[in-house]
C-alpha cells in the first residue's frame, strides 16, 4: 500500500506533458475479482487487474484510463491500438507470445472441475466423463483442454460466450461439468452461496495471466516488465491479491520462478500452419453443425410459416389476430432475445437441450417471416384460377392443396431462398446459447492464434460454399417452373 | 328435333337482378335453356353477360330472383358455401373467358384433375376419360402440354374438355370466340352443336353476333 501511495505521488509529480496516461483494456462483464463495475460508482471500475494496471502505470508514471472491450477481442484491439496495455484475465498461450508482446506472467491460475456434489465421489478428473458434457468459455486454454481430451476420453465439450452460465447449467443438470481458472470457480461457488457444486481440489492443469500489448510495443512491454518484476520484489503485487483474496502460496512460488530465471515465454510457439491445419478438422464439424442447424430450422420454418399464412388467410376472427400477433411479435423483437428467452428464461418450465433450443428459436423465427411471403404469394395466385377450381367441384382445402398452393411456390421461392441464405447466416448467433457453429469455432480459432486473417477467410469459403449451390438451385427451379407458366 | 325447344328446362333465371354499388349490372333478366339447346346471350361488353353466367355458376350472389339448374335453385343473397353447392357443380360446367387453364398442370392434368379429386376415379380410369375428351375436341395430341404451348384455339379446347370432365348437363361459355379467327370460329360451332346432340344445353355469352345467328337455337340480347 505504502509503495503503490508512493507511486502515484512520483506519478503525480513526475508529469510527463505527453504519453502521461497508460490506456488500459479489460472487460468489466468479465466480472469480479479481475475487473467488474464498481458498486459505489458504477463508471468506475475495480478489481485485482484494475489495481495491476494501476501498479504497472505508477511504476511507468503515467496515469491510467481503462476502455471496455469484449474480453475474446482484446488481443485484435490492442494490436488496433484501441488501448496499449489488455489485462483482464488474459491466459499466457504460445499463439499469443508469437502475434502480440505478452508481459512476464503475474498470476498463476488452476484449470479446475466444478461438479454436482452427488458426482464428487465418482468423478476425479476429465478421464472419468466419458460421454458427459464439459462446459467451459470458448477459445481458453480450457476449451483447447477440452477439445483434446474430446478425442482421448470421449467427452463432449460445451462452449459458453460467459463464465456465469455455466455454473447455472451445471447445478440445473444441463452439463455435467465445468472446466474454468480456480478464480472464476471459487467465484461462482460464493455467488451460490457455496452450496449447488463442488471444486474438485486437484487441478486439471495450470496456466499464468499475462498483459498483453501490441507486437510493435515491445519496448513498453519491457518497461512493464520491469514493473512487474520491482511489484513482485516490494509485495505490491502480492498486496494487491491478498486484498482481492487470490493469494495462495503457488503465486509466491511464481514470482520467485519470474525473479530468479528472467522467465517471459513459457511455452515455445506452434507454426501457423500447424495451427491452422489442426483446427480444420473442428471447422468443418461446426460447419456441419451449421448446415445441420440450418436445414432443420429452415424447415421448421416452413411448416410453422405455412400453418401461420393459412390462419392469416383461411382462418376466423380470433386465428386471424392470433397468427397477426405471433408475426408482429416474433418480427419486432430480436433474434437474439427470442433465443435467450427459450434457452435460458424456459429453463425453469422445460429444459431444452441447446442444439434443439437452437432449432426452435430460428424456426419459430423465420416462421414469421415465412408466413408473410406465402400469405403475398398466395394472393397473388389469379382469381380465376381459383374459381376455375370451384366451378369443377374442388373443396377449399382442395384448391389450396392442388391448385393455388402449387402456384403460390413458384412466386415464394425466391424470396425463400433469400431467406435461407439470411438464416445461414443466423445461424452464428446460436452460438450464445452453447452451440459451437461456424462463426464461434472460427471466432475461437482466431482468438488462439490471435489473427482474423486466414480464420476469417476460412469461414467465409465454407459460408459461400453452402449459400451459393442454394442459390443457383433456386434460379434453376426458377427457370423450371417458369416454364410452364405463361 | 335439331333446334327445336323441348319443354324441359335445365337452367331457368327468372327475374335475376344483381347490383355492384347499388347501381344495377342486371335487371328483371329471365331466360331458360332446355337440354339439347344452345342458347346465345348476346349484349355489347359491360352489359352483364358474365355476371349472369357468374351468378348461375354461384361465383356471384345475386339480389333479387331465382336460378334453377335442373332441379337445384339458387336464391338471392351471400353466395352459399361449397359444401352445399355439391350438387350444382355436378351440374354445371363453366368455360372462361380467357380459359384460366391451371397453369401448373398440363393439359391432361387439367381435366383429370376434377375427375381424381372429386369423382374419385383412379389415375388409369380418369387418364382414359381425359384422353377420350381430347380427342373427341380434336386436341388429344396436346395432352403432355403445358398451357402456355397452346394456341387459343387448343386452349380454349382444352378448357372445353374440363368443363366437360364431371360431365355436366349445362355448360357456360363466356365469349367463346373472342380469341378465334373465322375457321375456327366455325370449328368450334360445330364442336357446340355436337354436345348438344349429345343431349347438354349450352349458355354462351358472346358479343359476336355472326357467330350467335349462324349456331344458337335462340339468340337473346341484353341491355337494348
Amino acid at each position: 500500500m505504502v509503495s503503490l501511495a508512493l507511486c502515484i505521488l512520483t506519478a503525480l509529480a513526475v508529469q510527463h506533458p505527453t504519453a502521461r496516461v497508460l490506456v488500459w483494456g479489460g472487460d468489466a462483464e468479465g466480472g469480479a475479482p479481475f475487473v467488474e463495475a464498481d458498486p459505489a460508482d458504477p463508471s468506475q471500475v475495480r478489481g485485482f487487474d484494475v489495481e495491476v494496471a494501476d501498479r504497472i502505470a505508477c511504476g511507468l508514471g503515467r496515469t491510467t484510463r481503462f476502455v471496455q472491450v469484449q474480453w475474446s477481442s482484446i488481443d485484435q484491439s490492442v494490436e488496433r491500438g484501441d488501448f496499449a496495455l489488455g489485462l483482464s484475465g488474459v491466459e499466457d498461450t504460445p499463439a499469443r507470445r508469437a502475434r502480440h508482446a505478452a508481459t512476464l506472467p503475474y498470476f498463476e491460475f488452476r484449470e479446475v472441475l466444478a461438479v454436482r456434489p452427488e458426482e464428487a465421489a465418482r468423478i476425479h478428473g476429465l478421464i472419468d466423463l466419458r460421454g458427459r458434457r464439459v462446459a467451459t468459455l470458448g477459445a481458453t486454454i480450457a476449451y483447447d483442454l477440452l477439445m483434446r481430451a474430446r478425442d482421448s476420453t470421449g467427452l463432449i465439450p460445451v462452449s459458453y460466450d460467459d463464465d456465469v452460465h455455466p455454473y447455472g447449467d451445471l447445478v440445473t443438470g444441463r452439463v455435467d461439468a465445468v472446466l474454468l481458472d480456480h478464480i472464476i470457480a471459487q467465484r461462482a461457488l460464493r455467488r451460490r452461496g457455496g452450496s449447488g457444486f463442488v471444486i474438485l481440489a486437484p487441478p486439471v492443469a495450470v496456466g499464468h495471466y499475462v498483459g498483453v500489448l501490441a507486437r510493435a510495443d515491445s519496448a513498453l512491454r519491457d518497461s512493464v516488465d520491469a514493473v512487474l518484476r520491482e511489484a513482485m520484489r516490494d509485495g505490491s503485487l502480492e498486496q494487491i491479491f491478498r486484498r482481492w483474496s487470490v493469494w495462495d502460496p503457488t503465486q509466491g512460488v511464481l514470482f520467485d520462478g519470474v525473479l530468479r530465471s528472467n522467465m517471459t515465454a513459457r511455452s515455445p510457439g506452434t507454426a501457423p500452419v500447424v495451427q491452422a491445419i489442426a483446427y480444420l478438422p473442428s471447422l468443418a464439424r461446426a460447419a456441419a453443425v451449421t448446415a445441420l442447424v440450418s436445414v432443420l430450422s429452415m424447415m421448421l420454418a416452413v411448416l410453422v410459416g405455412l400453418a401461420l399464412a393459412s390462419g392469416r388467410l383461411y382462418g376466423s376472427g380470433w386465428l386471424r389476430a392470433l397468427t397477426t400477433v405471433y408475426i408482429e411479435v416474433i418480427r419486432g423483437t430480436p433474434l437474439l432475445l427470442q433465443l435467450f428467452v427459450i434457452y435460458y428464461g424456459l429453463a425453469g418450465v422445460v429444459r431444452l437441450p441447446a442444439f434443439l433450443a437452437a432449432i426452435l428459436g430460428l424456426g419459430l423465427n423465420y416462421a414469421a417471416y415465412e408466413a408473410e411471403i406465402y400469405r403475398g404469394a398466395l394472393l397473388a395466385v389469379p382469381r380465376a384460377q381459383l374459381e376455375a377450381g370451384r366451378t369443377l367441384g374442388l373443396s377449399e382445402g382442395q384448391i389450396l392443396r392442388l391448385v393455388r398452393g402449387p402456384q403460390a411456390l413458384r412466386y415464394a421461392l425466391a424470396p425463400m431462398t433469400n431467406d435461407f441464405v439470411a438464416l445461414l447466416k443466423d445461424s452464428a448467433l446460436v452460438s450464445v446459447i452453447t452451440v459451437v457453429e461456424l462463426t464461434k469455432q472460427t471466432a475461437i480459432y482466431a482468438t488462439n492464434v490471435g489473427s482474423w486473417i486466414v480464420p476469417g477467410a476460412l469461414c467465409a469459403v465454407v459460408y459461400l460454399a453452402m449459400s451459393l449451390p442454394l442459390a443457383r438451385l433456386a434460379r434453376r427451379l426458377e427457370h423450371r417452373w417458369g416454364a410452364r407458366a405463361p | 328435333m335439331g333446334r327445336a325447344r323441348t319443354v324441359s328446362a335445365l337452367l331457368v333465371i327468372d327475374r335475376l337482378r344483381v347490383r355492384f354499388d347499388s347501381r344495377d349490372v342486371l335487371r328483371a333478366l329471365s331466360l331458360e335453356v332446355a337440354a339439347g339447346e344452345l342458347v346465345a346471350l348476346m349484349a355489347p361488353s359491360g352489359a352483364g353477360k358474365t355476371t349472369a353466367l357468374r351468378a348461375v355458376a354461384a361465383l356471384q350472389p345475386f339480389d333479387e330472383g331465382r336460378i334453377v339448374v335442373d332441379g337445384f335453385a339458387l336464391v338471392p343473397g351471400p353466395v352459399p358455401p361449397e359444401a352445399r353447392l355439391v350438387p350444382l357443380r355436378r351440374r354445371v360446367g363453366l368455360v372462361f373467358q380467357g380459359h384460366a387453364l391451371f397453369e401448373h398442370l398440363s393439359a391432361l392434368d387439367n381435366i383429370t384433375l376434377a375427375l381424381r379429386h372429386v369423382l374419385g376415379k383412379s389415375r388409369e380410369d380418369a387418364d382414359a376419360v381425359a384422353e377420350r375428351l381430347l380427342d373427341s375436341l380434336e386436341v388429344g395430341a396436346r395432352a403432355s402440354a403445358w398451357p402456355r404451348q397452346l394456341s387459343g384455339g387448343e386452349a380454349q379446347r382444352v378448357a372445353i374438355a374440363r368443363a366437360l370432365a364431371p360431365d355436366p348437363a349445362l355448360l357456360l361459355m363466356d365469349e367463346p370466340t373472342a380469341a378465334l379467327d373465322p375457321p375456327r370460329r366455325t370449328a368450334l360451332g360445330n364442336t357446340l352443336r355436337r354436345l348438344c346432340e349429345q343431349g347438354r344445353g349450352l349458355l354462351v355469352a358472346t358479343h359476336d353476333a355472326e357467330f350467335a345467328r349462324a349456331h344458337a337455337d335462340r339468340v337473346l340480347t341484353l341491355g337494348t
